[in-house]
């Protein structure tokens, strides 16, 4: 795997650590509120002006079949971990969808590219490492906001640095094909919260904290599966 | 002759539509507004092309009828709605109204691929207080749960929280209105909003 995704998410890992080791903490959620604002800002900065500009001419130029075929593509490996997850959280039925999704679609689906099985009526889901962390007990720790990469938390990260290091896309050794599906997939990825980000402009008073409010309680309710106890009201 | 039929036909069907809008049950009348909405917006590109004119104009026909806006702002509130006067929470309401109208509008012309699933309603004869479970399909994603808390009121059921994916849209902005009305007062809040409100709409 690329040993500077590696390096980076290493560094992220100490980073973490180092983080939680100095909480001293003005809120329970967020005790580093002040740092991920700063972390908020660089992203608002770097993201708006490069990343989402790309974006959206990505949209305005690629026709929507195309992209489709890319996000199938990236959602087959997504099926792939959720199945995976699934399988950790105790959920075999579910699981059995999601391999199976991936079985058609990685075959006559084309890598995946022609999500066959939901027009058969298999039906998407999505899980991931956080989630199962989550199951499995870890309590989320202290929020984090990494710039280009979103809001996350200690447990969430820790997740996806899991999932990077057992991404499929990390194993293939021609690396500058490597390097183009990693650069697309976040592309895709970007390109598909254009619309979600509209509605935190319409709708944030402060977009740190509506996004940081709703990013947690979404994570929760999927911890849950959908039902949480509920919260107790902060004060 | 035909115009007689048809007024005829008209008037039934007003008739029809004013019975259905009195009785018509949470999760039927949830169902009904989803499938208008959205063929709606599949038979028009200029909503889908995100006119903002038209698709506020559909919001406000069609929608925000079932909304209750004042039971909403008072959720998003907390205990801080008994302490603002009846004028303030008057304002608050309109300008909570306005700030969600101008959200779902940047929202709803994404919708034109959405399939909506209903499930089936949970609840007793006498409740006056449900929730109405639904979930959105979109092509190549996973379905995304939107849940509306509907109570009973004298002009049919009206919706006073929408949770999507468990983020609720009106309780997720308690705690930044609890410290807006900490630090500046409710007219702070007022403020606020009405600032938000008079900025550019987001593409």
């Amino acid at each position: 795997m690329n040993s500077s995704i590696r390096r980076i998410a290493s560094t992220l890992a100490v980073a973490c650590v180092l983080l939680a080791g100095c909480a001293g903490t003005p809120s329970r959620v967020d005790p580093f509120e002040p740092w991920n604002r700063a972390m908020y800002s660089v992203h608002e900065v770097v993201d708006g002006n490069v990343i989402k500009p790309i974006a959206q001419t990505y949209v305005k130029v690629t026709p929507e079949p195309v992209r489709t075929g890319v996000s199938n593509f990236y959602g087959n490996i997504d099926d792939l971990f959720t199945g995976i997850n699934h399988v950790l959280q105790g959920k075999k039925e579910r699981a059995g969808d999601d391999f199976g999704r991936v079985l058609l679609n990685s075959t006559f689906g084309i890598l995946g590219i022609f999500d066959l099985a939901s027009e058969m009526g298999i039906t998407k889901d999505k899980t991931d490492f956080g989630i199962t962390f989550g199951k499995w007990g870890a309590p989320q720790g202290p929020y984090l906001f990494v710039p280009l990469f979103g809001p996350t938390t200690v447990r969430d990260g820790t997740g996806w640095v899991v999932r990077l290091y057992t991404g499929p896309i990390g194993y293939i050794d021609n690396v500058p094909l490597r390097n183009w599906l990693i650069a697309l997939g976040y592309l895709d990825t970007r390109a598909q919260l254009l619309s979600a980000e509209s509605v935190l402009d319409a709708a944030a008073l402060d977009k740190y904290r509506y996004l940081r409010n709703a990013y947690l309680r979404a994570r929760r309710y999927q911890v849950y599966d959908g039902k949480p106890p509920p919260e107790e009201e902060e004060e | 002759m035909i115009y007689r039929w048809v007024s005829i036909l008209f008037a039934a069907a007003l008739a029809l539509t004013a019975q259905a809008q009195a009785q018509e049950a949470p999760d039927a009348l949830v169902k009904r507004v989803s499938e208008d909405v959205l063929q709606t917006i599949r038979g028009d590109k200029d909503l889908q092309a995100g006119n903002q004119a038209k698709v506020k104009q559909l919001i406000e026909s069609k929608l925000a009828p079932h909304f209750d806006f004042a039971r909403m702002t008072a959720l998003a509130m907390g205990r801080n709605w008994r302490s603002a006067t009846p004028e303030q929470q008057k304002t608050l309401s309109d300008e909570f109204r306005t700030l969600l109208v101008r959200t779902y509008s940047g929202a709803l012309s994404n919708y034109r691929d959405n399939t909506m699933d209903y499930a089936p309603l949970r609840s007793n004869p006498g409740d006056t207080d449900v929730i109405v479970r639904t979930s959105v399909r979109r092509p190549g994603q996973a379905p995304v749960q939107i849940d509306y808390s509907m109570a009973k009121t004298p002009d049919g059921w009206k919706a006073y929280d929408v949770i999507v994916a468990g983020v609720s849209l009106v309780t997720n902005y308690r705690d930044e209105f609890n410290d807006a009305i900490k630090s500046s007062g409710v007219d702070g809040l007022v403020k606020m909003l009405a600032d938000k409100n008079k900025g550019p709409t987001p593409k």
